[in-house]
């Protein structure tokens, strides 16, 4: 069993924080990897990227988006409840190169994931900035916690409601067109991923994105997590999550993140219903 | 009793194929005590056991069978698990007509002791009544084995050490021990208690099992001798799904069989939406290959209500892989074939769901390496198989999670561990390795086999040394 140490809801309740107690995985874990977590006896596997790890504390955290009845279980547990598995540190870690000029480019929840990686970065003596956004405001998270990270950070909201009215998108063709930059990291929802790899393409400037495709074993055994690259099939759980942006089928990725919405959809209900009783 | 004499043996009743084909208890319903009686009464009690020669632990058959004929189960068990922990599990999925019953001599003039159905009931009756004694453990030794993976061959090889005083830890990558026993094996086939059961019993006697921990990643190998262990056995099955790397392989809808047994049997999705791991339902599904696993894949779509199944295979019928039960009860619940049949390419719609599979007739022409004819494509006979769901069964690899993290670990060829065979030995010091990441896929005795041969080697070195 694997206890809640600390709970945050942010994004008004739809986004969650859990810090959860797992030395073994804590001890080990890199920015980049991710773990595979399972609530209950009858659970799902699901495979999320950590957002912070604490060796020291021998915990590791994770931001989710309540969007299914799995992440709706997660929800519903508070601190001292625990987690029936984790499993972990997966996937390779991102590999990161010293004295570069980067940007991070995070949507959503993907900020959580680009966090601890923008952080690695500026440690590691990179010249990071950052652009964040969200559709409005109230969706908007670790705002502070990337301005720390990056030495500058541009903010955006679908509606303006803070910080610049546009998409990521747009802050990125500006910096890209002032030149200089060496990597690109996008990390958010798929759509998005797929806009700035096909923007900094024109531009030349490699770009790494980190996927999250079904999956259920996360060791390379079920081939679930099946992505196109370059026209070659890897694993997400082994071989990712990171890869070349520019070499990414992302429209084979949506189409295959789809696989199960009708299943999905029924589990969801079945499951607020539960929650009413 | 009725239909017992020296030729025939005694069949072992089953659910009907049509019941069956919609659920997934157990096929076969076990003898009771008086047909188990009557069949182990056909047993000659050779001199010479030809039987034992075929077993791959050496379990001393005539001795078992003879107390079964004696109406002494107990004594019965007690005899198997002198050189098999598993036997509930071996009488279920033992490919028994290639080892111990291929060699009987009854089966020269008429039909072999059911030796497997013998062990089977020997298993389940002691499950039932629990009477007899497990093998004590000898004085502890304070040495620390760790066992990497939890399958079958990881099981012997814990179940010996632990008797031999030593202690054992299994690390299991998934969230419950048992390997392919459970992510692999359907529940019609092999109840998943039966696989908690003997692993419960392993447990009773000692055994510490740690789930969650991948080996690779969690913690490499040379980090449990840092941990303290003296000795470490690789057992972590093949695990690396071959594809056909053919065009439109990613659609919805192509599912390696280790992702659809395991969100099956290991998720139990075939509950869904009681539980919350879910499985793709096909109307009319295709299982590419004609192994063990693809009858799995096979009969367990028919179980979640698919109109139509079909195995594609590119060679004959002759040359299914499959063990012949498994063939014969898949076939008696309705399974179609698409023999000398090789898949070009997967067919999808516009939102990248599999809706056919396009094919090529083969002939069979010249014996190959494997001295089976080698299927050759008849030009000009493509067509098109309509399908909503294709399982590709063609085989596994060897994954690359664990040896990849332990780079003075030598490989073969094909990244499978270079292990002994007569002691499991690997060329790094105080490592075994055993099962299908030496052989690639085999069978479950086999990995057992192995483990067993392992087990004692490791024994060996934590009394003498390397």
């Amino acid at each position: 069993m694997f206890k809640i140490v600390k709970r945050e809801e942010m994004a008004g309740g739809t986004v969650i924080l859990n810090e959860i107690d797992a030395p073994r995985i804590a001890a080990k874990a890199r920015p980049g990897q991710f773990l595979i977590l399972k609530a209950n006896e009858d659970g799902e596997r699901i495979p999320l990227t950590m957002a912070e790890t604490d060796p020291v504390k021998g915990t590791v955290t994770v931001i989710y988006m309540v969007v299914g009845k799995s992440t709706e279980l997660f929800s519903r547990l508070q601190v001292g409840d625990a987690f029936q598995n984790v499993i972990g540190p997966l996937g390779q870690p991102t590999h990161i190169e010293a004295g570069k000029n980067v940007v991070c480019v995070g949507g959503g929840t993907g900020v959580a994931v680009l966090h601890p990686i923008a952080r690695g970065m500026k440690d590691a003596g990179c010249k990071v900035t950052s652009i964040i956004g969200a559709r409005n405001k109230d969706l908007l998270i670790l705002e502070d916690k990337m301005r720390l990270a990056s030495h500058d950070l541009h903010v955006c909201t679908d509606d303006g409601s803070h910080g610049r009215k546009g998409f990521v998108t747009e802050v990125l063709r500006e910096l890209l067109e002032q030149g200089g930059i060496d990597q690109v990291v996008a990390i958010g929802p798929v759509p998005m991923m797929k806009f700035v790899s096909l923007l900094t393409k024109e531009f030349g400037v490699p770009t790494l994105v980190s996927l999250n495709p079904i999956m259920i074993d996360g060791t390379g055994m079920c081939g679930g997590c099946r992505v196109s690259v370059g026209g070659e099939t890897k694993f997400g759980c082994v071989d990712g999550p990171e890869f070349d942006g520019h070499k990414v089928d992302f429209d084979e990725l949506i189409l295959r993140l789809q696989a199960y919405t009708e299943q999905e959809k029924l589990s969801r209900h079945l499951c607020k219903c539960e929650g009413e009783r | 009793m009725e239909g017992t004499n020296k030729k025939s043996r005694l069949a072992m009743p089953e659910q009907e194929p049509k019941v069956r084909a919609k659920n997934f208890e157990e096929v076969p319903l076990g003898y009771t005590p008086e047909m188990a009686i009557a069949e182990a009464s056909r047993c000659l009690q050779c001199k010479n056991p030809l039987c034992v020669q075929g077993c791959p632990v050496g379990v001393d058959i005539p001795a078992f069978i003879r107390h079964i004929a004696d109406g002494k189960f107990d004594l019965a068990i007690g005899k198997i698990w002198e050189r098999n922990s598993l036997p509930a599990v071996c009488g279920r999925v033992c490919p028994q007509e290639i080892q111990c019953e291929g060699n009987c001599i009854l089966g020269r003039k008429g039909e072999a002791v059911a030796i497997g159905n013998l062990e089977r009931f020997a298993a389940d009756w002691e499950r039932a009544h629990h009477v007899c004694e497990l093998p004590s453990r000898e004085k502890a030794t304070g040495k620390k084995v760790a066992v990497v993976g939890s399958g079958p061959s990881g099981l012997t090889v814990a179940g010996d050490l632990i008797l031999k005083g030593h202690e054992v830890t299994i690390f299991e990558a998934f969230h419950k021990p048992g390997g392919v026993l459970v992510y692999g094996i359907p529940e019609f086939r092999l109840p998943k208690d039966i696989v908690a059961s003997e692993v419960s019993c392993l447990q009773a006697q000692g055994v510490k099992i740690e789930c969650d921990v991948v080996v690779g990643r969690t913690e490499t190998v040379d980090e449990l001798f840092e941990l303290g262990f003296d000795a470490v056995y690789l057992g972590v099955g093949a695990g690396l799904p071959r594809f056909m790397n053919i065009p439109g392989e990613n659609l919805v809808g192509v599912l390696s069989a280790n992702e659809y047994l395991t969100r099956a049997n290991l998720m139990k999705a075939y509950l869904f939406p009681k539980v919350d791991t879910p499985i793709p339902q096909g109307r009319h599904v295709v299982v590419l290959g004609a192994g063990n696993v693809a009858m799995d894949s096979a009969r367990t779509a028919m179980r979640l209500g698919a109109e139509k199944v079909s195995i594609v295979y590119r060679r004959s019928r002759a040359e299914m892989p499959a063990r012949s039960a498994e063939i014969h009860h898949a076939e008696e619940e309705g399974l179609n074939f698409e023999l000398l049949s090789n898949p070009v390419r997967y067919l999808g719609d516009e939102k990248g769901r599999l809706t056919g599979i396009e094919c090529v007739r083969m002939e069979l022409g010249e014996p190959d390496s494997s001295g089976r004819r080698r299927p050759v494509t008849v030009p000009g006979s493509e067509f098109v198989i309509e399908c909503d769901l294709a399982i590709v069964a063609i085989g596994s690899g060897a994954n690359p999670l664990l040896t990849r993290s332990t780079p003075d670990l030598p490989l073969g060829k094909s990244g499978y561990i270079l292990a002994n065979p007569d002691t499991g030995k690997t060329g790094k010091k105080a490592v075994w390795a055993g099962g299908d990441i030496v052989t690639g896929a085999a069978t479950v005795i086999l990995a057992m086999g192995a483990g067993r041969k392992a087990a004692d080697s490791i024994h060996e070195y934590l009394t003498w040394g390397w």
